[in-house]
C-alpha cells in the first residue's frame, strides 16, 4: 500500500512537474493552439545581418506578422551565425533550458550539423507547418536534407542559394565555363580573378565547387571524410590551387573578406571576374550603383552547388510557437514572391510552383527579373552540398597550406 | 560637533574605493578563471573533465601561429614606441607656441573617432582603389585601374601599426597634456636654457624624465591595446594568418564546439603575449633611460634641433592630416553613387545610403546614448567618490588601487567570453543593465586615468580656505571643488562617453544581440556592406563622442564666461 502510494504520488509530482514545461512547449499539430499561443509573444530572430537588404526584409515581415498574427519580431543583427550557435551553447552549459535568448535562428551546413549533433534544437516541428506542403519535398529532397544531413523537421526552409559567376562584360568576352578554363583564363588575364578566403562561406563553396569538378569520384564526398582517403580525393584540388594562386589578385598573397569585398573589387575595376551565392547578387549591385550595368552572371558549364538555408527553434527557446508562426509567414507565397523581387532581396523561392494556386503563381509571374538575373532554366544543374565533414576538413587543409608562410 | 557630523560622511566615501574594486575585478577575475580553466581541458559540460595540454599542443600546432604572436607583438611595441616618441617631439619643438595651442584643440575631436571608424578611414584612404589613389591617377602614374599591391592587411601588419599609431597619438598628447602642469615644464625648460641649450633639447632633456613616469600607464594601456586589439586587425590588420586575437575570436565562435578548448589556450596565450610585450617595453625603457643620460651627459646643447623639431611636427602632423583625409574618405563615400576607378571624385552623388540608414538609426542611436549617459554618469561618480576619499583621508591611496587598471591591461578576449559564462550562470537576463555594467568595467579605468591628475594637483588651499569658513567637506565638494574641477571632469565625461561607444564585443556578447547600438549595427552591417555603407555607419559612430567633446569643451567656456582660468585645457 505504501509503495503503491509512493508510485502514485511520484506520477502525479511528475505530471506536475512536466506541465509548466508542457505549458511553453507548443504542439505543432495544432496548429490553432499554436497562433494562440504565439500572440503577444515577442520572438528574437538571429540572422545574419551584413545584406541591407535582407535586414529591410526581416523589418518588412516583422511588421506583417504583427498586424496579421499579433507576433512582435525583433531581429537580432549577427555579423556570424556562429555567434547565435555560440550563444545557445553558452545557455545549455549553464544549465538554461527554459529561458533562452534566441527564439529563430536562420542556420545550414556545419551549424546545423553542429546544433543537431548536440542536441541544441526543438523538434520536430517544420513539417508540421501549414504551408511545409508548398515546398514539396517528396520531389524536392534538398529540403529535408540540409549538407546531406537530414533535416528531420528540426528546421524549415527559407531560401535557395546557387554559386554562380559574374563579369563585366565590357572587358570581358568569353569568361571560363569551368575550373580548367578558369587557370588558364587568369594565365592570361592576371590579377583579374580572386575569391575570398576559407573559411568564409563564399571561399569555401569556391573550394568545395573546385573539387566537386577536379575530383576523379564525386561519391565519397557526399560521405563523412575518410582521413586516409582524403589526400588522395584532394589532390587534384591542390594541384590547381598551386598553379591559379599565383595568376590571382595580389599573386594570392591576400583574400578578400567575402562576397561584398569582391562587389567592391569588382566595382573598382580591380578584378573583372567574380563569383558570389546569390544569383541575384549582380543586379542587386546594379541597381544600387555599386556595379557597372555591363556585369552579367552564369553558371559554370556543369552545374553549380546550390543549398537551401534554414530557420531552427533552440531547445530552450522561450517563443517557439510565434517562432513557428515566422518561420511559417516566411514559408508563405506571399512572403517567397516578395523575396524574390529583385528590388527587395531577389532570392529564388523554395516553394514548388506546381503546388500554388494560380493565384499564389502569379504573385511570382508578375515580378520582372533584372538584366543580370538568372532565370531558373539559366540556373542549370544545381550540384548538392557534400557532406559537412568536407567544409570543415578543406578548410582545415586550405588554411594548413595557404593560411601561412 | 562639525566634525562628528562629517565623519559618517568620510565612511560613506572611504568605501568608495573598495566598491570600485569589486565592480572591476570581480569580472575580469571571474571572467579570466572561466576562460582560462578550458585552456586545461576543464569544461565538463563539453566533456572536459580532466586537466590536459593537449589543447595547447593543438594550439601550437596552428599553421602561421608564430607569425600571428610575431605582429602582435611588434605592433604592440611598434605602437607605442612611434606614438610616444612623436608625442614627445612634438611637445618638445612646440612648447608654448601656436601650434600646440591648436593642437590641445585638434586633439578631443581626433580621440572622438572611435577606432574602427578610424581604421576604415583609413583604409578608404590608402587602399589600392582609395581616394589617394584615386587623386593621383592617371594623371601621376597613368593607371586606370587600381595598381594590384598589398597595402591594407600586409603581412607584418603594418597598416594595422600605422591605424594604431594615428589612434594613440591624440591619446597620448591628451594623457600628457594633462599631466604637463603639475611638473611645470616652463620654470624646467627656463633653467636648461640659461645654461644654453636650444629649447627643444632642453624640453626632451627635462621634461621627458619628469613626465614619462606620469603618462607610463597610459603608454601600458596603449601596449595592452595594440598587441589584442580585434576590430583594428579585423579591418586593416593581416589574413594569413590574422593575428592572434582575430584567432582566438574565430575559435571561440567555431561551430566545432572543440575548438572553445584552443580558444581558450589561444586566450591564455595572448595574455601571454600582452605581458611580453610590457615586459620588453620595461627592457626599452631602461634603454631609453640610458641612451638619454648618455645624450644629457655629452652636454651637447646646438645641434640636431631642427631635426628634433621637424621630426616631431612633421609625424604628429602627417597623423593629423591622415586622420582628417579618414574622416573625408568616410563623407564622400557615404555620399557616392557609382564610382569608376581613376576618377577623382563618385560620378553620381547619392542621399540614398544616408536616408536609408537614418531610417534604421533610432532604437540603435536611443541604446547607444543611454548606454553612454548612464555608464558615463556612473563612472564620474564612482571616480569622483574615489579621488574624494583619497582627498579626505590626505594620502595616495594603496598601490592596491593600481588594480584599477587591470581592464585596461588584460586583453578583452581573455576574460570576456568566461564572463559571458558567468552571467549565464548566474542567470542575468542579457539586457540594457548589464550591458552597461559591461562597459562600466572598460570605461572606469579611462575614466580614472584621465581626472585623477587633475583632481589631485587642485591647489589644496582652496579647500583649506574654504574649511576656515566653516565650511563642511561635502559643502567644499559640492561648492569648491567641483565647479573648479568642471572642466577636467568633463573631459573625463566625453572619453568614457567615447571609450562606451566603441565597445563591440561587450555590447554584442554580454547583451546577446537584443541590445543593438551604433557599433554592433555598423560592425554586423560591414560583415557584408558596401562603402557607402560603411562610411555612413563609421560616421554615425563618431558622432556621438564629437558631441561629447564639442560639450566638454564649450560647456565649461559658456558656464564660466568670466572665470579665465576655469575654462580648461584651452
Amino acid at each position: 500500500m505504501h509503495r503503491r502510494l509512493t508510485g502514485v504520488s511520484s506520477a502525479v509530482l511528475a505530471c506536475l512537474l512536466a506541465l509548466p514545461a508542457f505549458a511553453a512547449t507548443p504542439e505543432p499539430d495544432d496548429w490553432e493552439q499554436v497562433l494562440r499561443e504565439a500572440r503577444g509573444q515577442t520572438v528574437y530572430f538571429d540572422a545574419w545581418a551584413g545584406d541591407p537588404q535582407i535586414n529591410s526584409y526581416i523589418a518588412w515581415a516583422a511588421q506583417q506578422l504583427q498586424s496579421l498574427y499579433g507576433v512582435e519580431v525583433t531581429h537580432v543583427k549577427l555579423s556570424d551565425t556562429a555567434e547565435g550557435v555560440s550563444r545557445v551553447l553558452a545557455e545549455k552549459l549553464a544549465g538554461n533550458v527554459q529561458e533562452g535568448t534566441v527564439d529563430l535562428l536562420w542556420v545550414n551546413g556545419e551549424n546545423f550539423a553542429t546544433m543537431k549533433g548536440n542536441d541544441l534544437l526543438f523538434g520536430p516541428w517544420a513539417e508540421q507547418l501549414p504551408n511545409f506542403a508548398l515546398v514539396d519535398a517528396d520531389n524536392h529532397p534538398e529540403m529535408r536534407e540540409d549538407f546531406t544531413i537530414a533535416v528531420e523537421g528540426y528546421e524549415s526552409p527559407w531560401t535557395r542559394a546557387q554559386l554562380v559567376f559574374y563579369y563585366d562584360s565590357a572587358t570581358v568576352e568569353n569568361p571560363p565555363r569551368n575550373m580548367r578554363e578558369l587557370l588558364q583564363w587568369t594565365q592570361s588575364n592576371r590579377g583579374q580573378f580572386t575569391y575570398p578566403r576559407p573559411p568564409v562561406f563564399l571561399g569555401s563553396t569556391f573550394l568545395k565547387q573546385a573539387l566537386l569538378e577536379l575530383a576523379v569520384d564525386s561519391a565519397p564526398l557526399y560521405r563523412p571524410v575518410d582521413q586516409a582517403q582524403f589526400e588522395s580525393i584532394t589532390a587534384p584540388l591542390w594541384e590547381f590551387l598551386d598553379a591559379l594562386h599565383p595568376q590571382l589578385l595580389r599573386a594570392g598573397r591576400s583574400f578578400p573578406g567575402g562576397g561584398t569585398e569582391l562587389r567592391r573589387m569588382m566595382g573598382d575595376g580591380e578584378i573583372s571576374l567574380a563569383l558570389s551565392f546569390s544569383p541575384s547578387e549582380a543586379n542587386a549591385g546594379i541597381v544600387a550603383g555599386e556595379l557597372p550595368p555591363t556585369v552579367r552572371s552564369y553558371v559554370p558549364s556543369g552545374g553549380s552547388i546550390g543549398n537551401v538555408s534554414f530557420l531552427a527553434i533552440p531547445f530552450n527557446a522561450q517563443a517557439k510557437a510565434g517562432a513557428m508562426v515566422l518561420a511559417n509567414f516566411l514559408l508563405s507565397a506571399q512572403a517567397q514572391a516578395y523575396a524574390y523581387d529583385p528590388e527587395v532581396m531577389g532570392s529564388a523561392t523554395v516553394l514548388s510552383m506546381e503546388m500554388l494556386s494560380a493565384q499564389q503563381r502569379a504573385l511570382f509571374e508578375s515580378i520582372e527579373a533584372g538584366p543580370a538575373t538568372l532565370s531558373p532554366e539559366a540556373l542549370g544543374n544545381t550540384l548538392r552540398e557534400p557532406h559537412p565533414d568536407w567544409m570543415d576538413a578543406l578548410e582545415r587543409a586550405w588554411v594548413e597550406r595557404y593560411g601561412a608562410r | 560637533m562639525a566634525h562628528a557630523k562629517a565623519l559618517p560622511a568620510n565612511i560613506g566615501v572611504g568605501l568608495a574605493p573598495v566598491l570600485v574594486l569589486v565592480v572591476l575585478i570581480a569580472p575580469v577575475a571571474l571572467g579570466l578563471a572561466l576562460t582560462l580553466l578550458p585552456a586545461f581541458g576543464y569544461l565538463p559540460v563539453l566533456g572536459g573533465e580532466r586537466l590536459t595540454l593537449t589543447y595547447f599542443a593543438q594550439l601550437f600546432a596552428t599553421p602561421g601561429l608564430a607569425h600571428s604572436v610575431a605582429v602582435s607583438l611588434m605592433a604592440g611595441l611598434l605602437t607605442p614606441l612611434l606614438a610616444l616618441s612623436l608625442v614627445l617631439l612634438f611637445l618638445a619643438g612646440t612648447a608654448g607656441t601656436r601650434l600646440e595651442r591648436w593642437m590641445r584643440r585638434l586633439v578631443a575631436p581626433l580621440l572622438a573617432i572611435p577606432h574602427a571608424a578610424a581604421a576604415f578611414g583609413l583604409a578608404f584612404l590608402i587602399a589600392p582603389s582609395g581616394l589617394f589613389m584615386r587623386l593621383i591617377s592617371p594623371e601621376l602614374n597613368g593607371l586606370s585601374s587600381p595598381p594590384d599591391v598589398l597595402i591594407v592587411n600586409d603581412y607584418w601588419g603594418l597598416t594595422m601599426s600605422a591605424g594604431l599609431i594615428i589612434k594613440e597619438i591624440p591619446f597620448l598628447l591628451l594623457m600628457a597634456l594633462a599631466a604637463l602642469p603639475q611638473i611645470e615644464p616652463e620654470k624646467r625648460v627656463a633653467i636648461a636654457r640659461s645654461l644654453g641649450y636650444r629649447p627643444c633639447r632642453a624640453w626632451l632633456m627635462t621634461v621627458v624624465p619628469a613626465l614619462y613616469p606620469l603618462i607610463r600607464l597610459p603608454v601600458y594601456a596603449v601596449i595592452a591595446f595594440a598587441s589584442a586589439t580585434v576590430d583594428v586587425s579585423l579591418i586593416l590588420g593581416p589574413n594569413l594568418p590574422y593575428t592572434l586575437s582575430v584567432m582566438v575570436l574565430q575559435w571561440f565562435n567555431d561551430p566545432d564546439l572543440n575548438y572553445r578548448f584552443v580558444a581558450a589556450a589561444g586566450a591564455l596565450l595572448q595574455l601571454g603575449v600582452t605581458i611580453c610585450a610590457l615586459l620588453l617595453w620595461r627592457l626599452i625603457e631602461s634603454l631609453g633611460a640610458w641612451l638619454g643620460r648618455r645624450w644629457i651627459n655629452r652636454g651637447e646643447r646646438r645641434s640636431g634641433e631642427a631635426l628634433l623639431r621637424v621630426s616631431g611636427q612633421l609625424g604628429v602632423g602627417l597623423a593629423v592630416l591622415v586622420s582628417v583625409g579618414g574622416v573625408l574618405a568616410l563623407l564622400i563615400n557615404s555620399f557616392a553613387g557609382f564610382w569608376r576607378f581613376p576618377d577623382n571624385l563618385p560620378g553620381a552623388w547619392t542621399t540614398q545610403t544616408w536616408s536609408r540608414a537614418l531610417g534604421e538609426i533610432a532604437q540603435p542611436l536611443a541604446n547607444t546614448l543611454l548606454i553612454a549617459l548612464v555608464s558615463t554618469a556612473i563612472a564620474i561618480v564612482m571616480v569622483l567618490a574615489v579621488l574624494e576619499s583619497e582627498q579626505r583621508a590626505g594620502r595616495r591611496l594603496s598601490p592596491s588601487m593600481l588594480l584599477l587598471y587591470l581592464p585596461l591591461l588584460v586583453p578583452q578576449i581573455a576574460f570576456l567570453f568566461g564572463l559571458i559564462v558567468a552571467t549565464e550562470f548566474l542567470r542575468w537576463a542579457p539586457d540594457i543593465k548589464l550591458v552597461i555594467f559591461a562597459h562600466l568595467i572598460f570605461m572606469l579605468p579611462y575614466t580614472f586615468l584621465t581626472l585623477a591628475e587633475a583632481y589631485r594637483r587642485l591647489d589644496p588651499r582652496w579647500s583649506q580656505l574654504a574649511a576656515t569658513l566653516g565650511a563642511s567637506p561635502w559643502r567644499i565638494f559640492w561648492r569648491v571643488r567641483l565647479p573648479l574641477l568642471l572642466a577636467p571632469c568633463l573631459t573625463a565625461a566625453a572619453v568614457a562617453i567615447a571609450v562606451s561607444v566603441s565597445q563591440y564585443l561587450a555590447t554584442q556578447l554580454i547583451g546577446a544581440g537584443r541590445v543593438p547600438s551604433l557599433t554592433t549595427e555598423a560592425v554586423a552591417l560591414a560583415s557584408g556592406g558596401s562603402r557607402g555603407i560603411i562610411a555612413v555607419w563609421a560616421l554615425l559612430q563618431a558622432l556621438i563622442p564629437m558631441l561629447g567633446f564639442a560639450l566638454a569643451l564649450f560647456l565649461p567656456r559658456l558656464l564660466w564666461r568670466n572665470r579665465r582660468g576655469m575654462r580648461g585645457l584651452n
